[in-house]
């Protein structure tokens, strides 16, 4: 499948399949354009009619261009076909390893942000703090069930982890005494909202954590808006000190300022350039999760000037990255060359699979969005995951799994989207955000486009 | 090429071959938590 777009200056073209990646002229787009469905005559006819004001548009040079994109093409680089799909329905027979826990130690919070996909920590359920003893059993689980896995991954998640930080603690060292012997590496990751930050907290993470996430959502007015304590005081002040110690003394180690922009602040970018004038060069910012009745929800009359966002973030991202000032941003982080694989690709996140969240009472649940939802419990730490019938389903969910994907270009880059977005937006782990779709589209497309303007096949202004 | 130029890309037939080891990060473990990340990923497989 070829998409092709313009946009900054640069037009692109897209051949999905094969993963290339083609920035051409305005004859060479058209060219490609209609490729498919006219002949080499029909396409020069069309072309010299076109630009016939360009002296450089000569028929010899439409030739060669023809000629080019029929090599690319028999190189499979464009217009290649779709030959993953069979693949895509293996995957139901494969026995799923675990590689990633998400460990709810925490379902209770310091702060009350009305916002909160996790209901201010307790998931709609009872506010609780998980024992060392359901943890140290959820990382036996987690290698028991990780095959031939090395690299696993275990999330510091709450609520707030740092309320229950001495178990955080042990859990890590617990970790550690099982690398050797079961040949495993874990990669920890914490998400906190800073409150409870202190020099304790910053030195353990910064030797243990691979990963930090911490959780800020840009401007002070905008961040206090919704990111109170219980008193309805705004939690700015408080913590953006505490983040900037945790980041300088990080010395280049992973963390990611992370945001949450609503319909208050559809003019993100803002709080994104904010971020950086903290000093941070990490960060994240993404789409409110939540119903589409609650105030916060991004609307209909939000999406064109998200969108418009994305871009305005991808230009002077690269205007300051030219001045020596640069900063990445999550979702426009993408590895052309050491990207992921096909599998990968076609197979997702992997929740309910590889990939799981555990309550503090040691439930298993697909992911953090789904805790609280009753019958998507998997099982639980001991027994493992007793309801087959659901993980059956959650790995039968791919970029293949959902019609609305078919005639998709970004099924690759996404694989099928999030099960819970899904799952929030239409009632079905099989279904689509067709919103977040629109969003998610926008940044792939902003994101090649930067690597192009890298590559130095931008316009010159850019 | 004059008027095509291709950027450098992992190619994803290729990686059908050498790649599904399956040691790359998940992606809700990253940054996002709320979206699909998998376009965000690194391969981990530095001999494929």
């Amino acid at each position: 499948m070829v998409h092709q777009y313009k946009l900054n200056g640069c037009n692109i073209v897209l051949d999905t399949c094969s993963g290339s990646v083609h920035v051409v002229d305005a004859v060479a787009y058209d060219i490609i354009a209609l490729y498919p469905e006219k002949s080499g005559e029909e396409i020069i006819s069309a072309m010299l009619e076109k630009y016939k004001d360009r002296p450089d548009v000569t028929r010899e040079e439409l030739l060669s261009c023809l000629e080019d994109v029929k090599a690319l093409k028999d190189a499979g680089k464009l217009f290649t076909q779709d030959t993953f799909e069979p693949m895509a329905f293996d995957f139901k027979n494969h026995h799923p390893v675990v590689k990633a826990l998400c460990l709810h130690v925490a379902h209770t919070c310091n702060l009350n942000c009305s916002y909160c996909f996790a209901s201010q920590g307790n998931y709609q359920g009872e506010r609780a703090l998980m024992s060392f003893e359901v943890g140290k059993r959820a990382l036996d689980f987690l290698v028991e069930n990780s095959g031939s896995r090395v690299n696993l991954e275990v999330d510091f998640f709450g609520g707030e982890p740092l309320m229950n930080w001495d178990v955080v603690k042990e859990l890590v060292a617990y970790a550690r005494a099982l690398e050797a012997p079961r040949k495993k590496k874990f990669r920890f990751t914490l998400t906190t909202n800073g409150m409870l930050l202190d020099r304790d907290v910053i030195d353990f993470a910064n030797r243990e954590m691979h990963n930090v996430v911490l959780s800020l959502d840009g401007r002070k007015e905008i961040h206090d808006r919704l990111r109170v304590d219980f008193a309805g005081r705004g939690s700015y002040d408080r913590i953006v000190p505490k983040f900037q110690e945790l980041v300088e003394s990080r010395r280049g180690q992973d963390y990611y300022i992370r945001g949450t922009f609503t319909h208050a602040n559809p003019d993100f970018t803002k709080d994104v350039f904010h971020m950086a004038e903290l000093g941070f060069r990490q960060l994240s910012m993404e789409p409110v999760v939540c119903a589409p009745d609650d105030p916060a929800a991004l609307t209909e009359e939000d999406l064109p000037i998200v969108l418009e966002q994305y871009e305005i973030l991808a230009k002077e991202m690269l205007k300051r990255e030219k001045e020596g000032r640069g900063f990445t941003f999550y979702h426009y982080m993408l590895d052309l060359t050491h990207g992921p694989c096909i599998y990968k690709r076609i197979s997702g996140c992997g929740s309910g699979t590889e990939y799981m969240a555990v309550t503090p009472w040691g439930d298993l649940y697909p992911c953090h969005q789904f805790v609280g939802e009753e019958a998507y419990k998997l099982g639980d730490v001991w027994q493992g995951v007793v309801n087959t019938a659901l993980r059956d389903e959650f790995n039968s969910c791919n970029a293949y799994a959902r019609p609305e994907c078919t005639d998709c270009w970004a099924k690759l880059y996404c694989s099928g989207g999030c099960a819970a977005n899904a799952y929030h937006s239409s009632g079905s782990i099989k279904g689509i955000y067709a919103y977040g779709c629109q969003l998610f589209r926008k940044r792939i497309e902003c994101a090649i486009m930067m690597k192009a303007v890298q590559a130095g096949l931008g316009p010159a202004e850019a | 090429m004059e008027r095509i130029k291709t950027l450098e890309t992992r190619d994803l037939n290729q990686s059908l071959r050498t790649g599904g080891c399956g040691e790359c990060q998940t992606s809700c473990q990253s940054a996002c938590k709320t979206s699909c990340g998998v376009a965000n990923q690194q391969c981990e497989n530095t001999g494929k």
